[in-house]
């Protein structure tokens, strides 16, 4: 066989000039897991304060004074916290709801719209977020 | 319009004059003479069409992923520009092969049957794979951007070398394999109507790597047998007529590591199927009958 030419770079963007709803899913999907997992190490090392705070005297609790009550304290009042928080909330609801999809997709049902569940989700996310924005928001500006 | 390299056709004419020098016999000379006076009403006539071409209105400009390995000067892949006259109906198939018999012969694409079954002529067109066959230049967008299939090694121009997706078909024993043979000598194998609806949509693969070139894991996992060789799988051995034994040996080569498991519902390979198969669906539906297959409960 004669010489063949590898394309590399040149195949691997025109790649991502036309996807279809189901790459994206997939992609947002992957996205959205890795956020979730990285918050989730950040999740535990806040939570991971409630031990040192445990052990602190009455008087100390009673003045929410604790290293847990400051540390959730100090966070919250960071405005980018406060945003950050509407995106995670964005990232986990859309998680979930691709989640919800895939499984219907694992079992077989309803393959044909899967685009259509998908655009379901983004929109159903979309709508949750707008509607959370208040909740976390309050107070910060 | 033509794609020689200016390089390449003054070589050429070099050493057809070194050769002339060395042997000064009256056939040559008349010989080159004929092919000078041929190479110059072919230029007029490309030029002409292309000229042609260009005033038309109705022109489609065509980009065109050309590589040559063998032609210095062309081993560096580039893409050629061709303006082919619109007709009705007209196809990326019927453009390219205007292209190719009007401005530049070396332009190089499978193509056999030009109705779609034979699967020779897919390529990516506008960033997806298509039959090109199939596909209605009216319904594209311009310029037609045509390139070989993403990844797959490309041998020329728009030929791709296809050898890895015919290995991971046959991985898969694509052919009708049976233990119980009915008794009589001349009773045939009948299969139920349902049974055939079932593998219907399956059997009308024609094996043109569409699917295996838009699929994301089969690039990044070369022994991921792929959305054909699957649904190839799914056909038999959704197959009544094979029985328990075979059916078994089928869902063991399907259930391998680099399996139906590989797949991660992209969907791209169904969207891109020129033959509408729901591969994605038969993927999925060989992954439950693989844990059916596995489940024991006692």
């Amino acid at each position: 066989m004669s010489q063949s030419y590898n394309r590399g770079l040149i195949e691997d963007f025109s790649r991502w000039r036309e996807f279809e709803a189901g790459m994206w899913a997939w992609i947002f999907h992957k996205f959205t897991g890795w956020v979730l997992i990285g918050y989730l190490f950040t999740h535990i090392a806040v939570l991971s304060t409630a031990i040192p705070a445990a052990g602190a005297e009455q008087a100390v609790l009673a003045a929410e004074a604790d290293i847990y009550t400051q540390t959730i304290v100090t966070l919250e009042e960071l405005l980018l916290v406060r945003v950050l928080e509407v995106g995670l909330l964005a990232v986990a609801v859309f998680h979930m709801l691709n989640g919800t999809r895939l499984l219907l997709v694992d079992l077989g049902i309803g393959l044909e719209s899967q685009d259509k569940s998908f655009y379901a989700s983004l929109i159903l996310t979309g709508a949750i977020t707008v509607a959370s924005v208040p909740t976390f928001i309050a107070g910060a500006f | 319009m033509s794609t020689q390299i200016p390089k390449q056709t003054e070589k050429a004419e070099e050493t057809e004059a070194e050769t002339e020098a060395e042997t000064p016999s009256k056939g040559d000379e008349r010989r080159a003479e004929k092919r000078r006076r041929a190479d110059e009403k072919r230029r007029q006539r490309q030029a002409e069409e292309a000229e042609k071409a260009a005033a038309d209105e109705h022109t489609i400009e065509l980009r065109v992923f050309r590589y040559d390995p063998d032609v210095e000067g062309k081993q560096e892949p580039r893409f050629d520009t061709f303006h082919v006259p619109f007709e009705k109906g007209m196809t990326v198939l019927d453009a390219l092969m205007y292209a190719r018999d009007t401005y530049d012969s070396s332009l190089t694409f499978r193509h056999s049957c030009r109705q779609a079954i034979c699967g020779s002529d897919a390529m990516f067109v506008n960033g997806g794979q298509k039959l090109a066959c199939k596909t209605q230049i009216s319904e594209l967008d311009e310029p037609v951007r045509i390139e070989p299939l993403p990844h797959a090694e490309v041998t020329k121009d728009l030929v791709v070398d296809m050898e890895h997706f015919y290995d991971q078909m046959e991985a898969v024993e694509p052919y009708f394999q049976t233990n119980d043979v009915p008794d009589g000598e001349l009773e045939e194998q009948r299969q139920s109507r349902e049974n055939r609806e079932k593998v219907k949509m399956s059997t009308r693969c024609i094996w043109c790597g569409a699917c295996m070139s838009s699929c994301n894991i089969a690039a990044g996992d070369n022994e991921y047998l792929g959305p054909a060789a699957i649904n190839k799988a799914y056909r038999f051995a959704m197959d009544e007529r094979e029985g328990e034994d075979v059916k078994q040996k089928r869902l063991e080569i399907i259930e391998q590591e680099h399996g139906v498991w590989r797949c991660q519902t992209q969907f791209s390979c169904t969207e891109v199927c020129p033959k509408d198969i729901p591969l994605t669906e038969h993927i999925q539906e060989l992954k439950r009958e693989a844990v059916k297959n596995n489940l024991k409960f006692w």
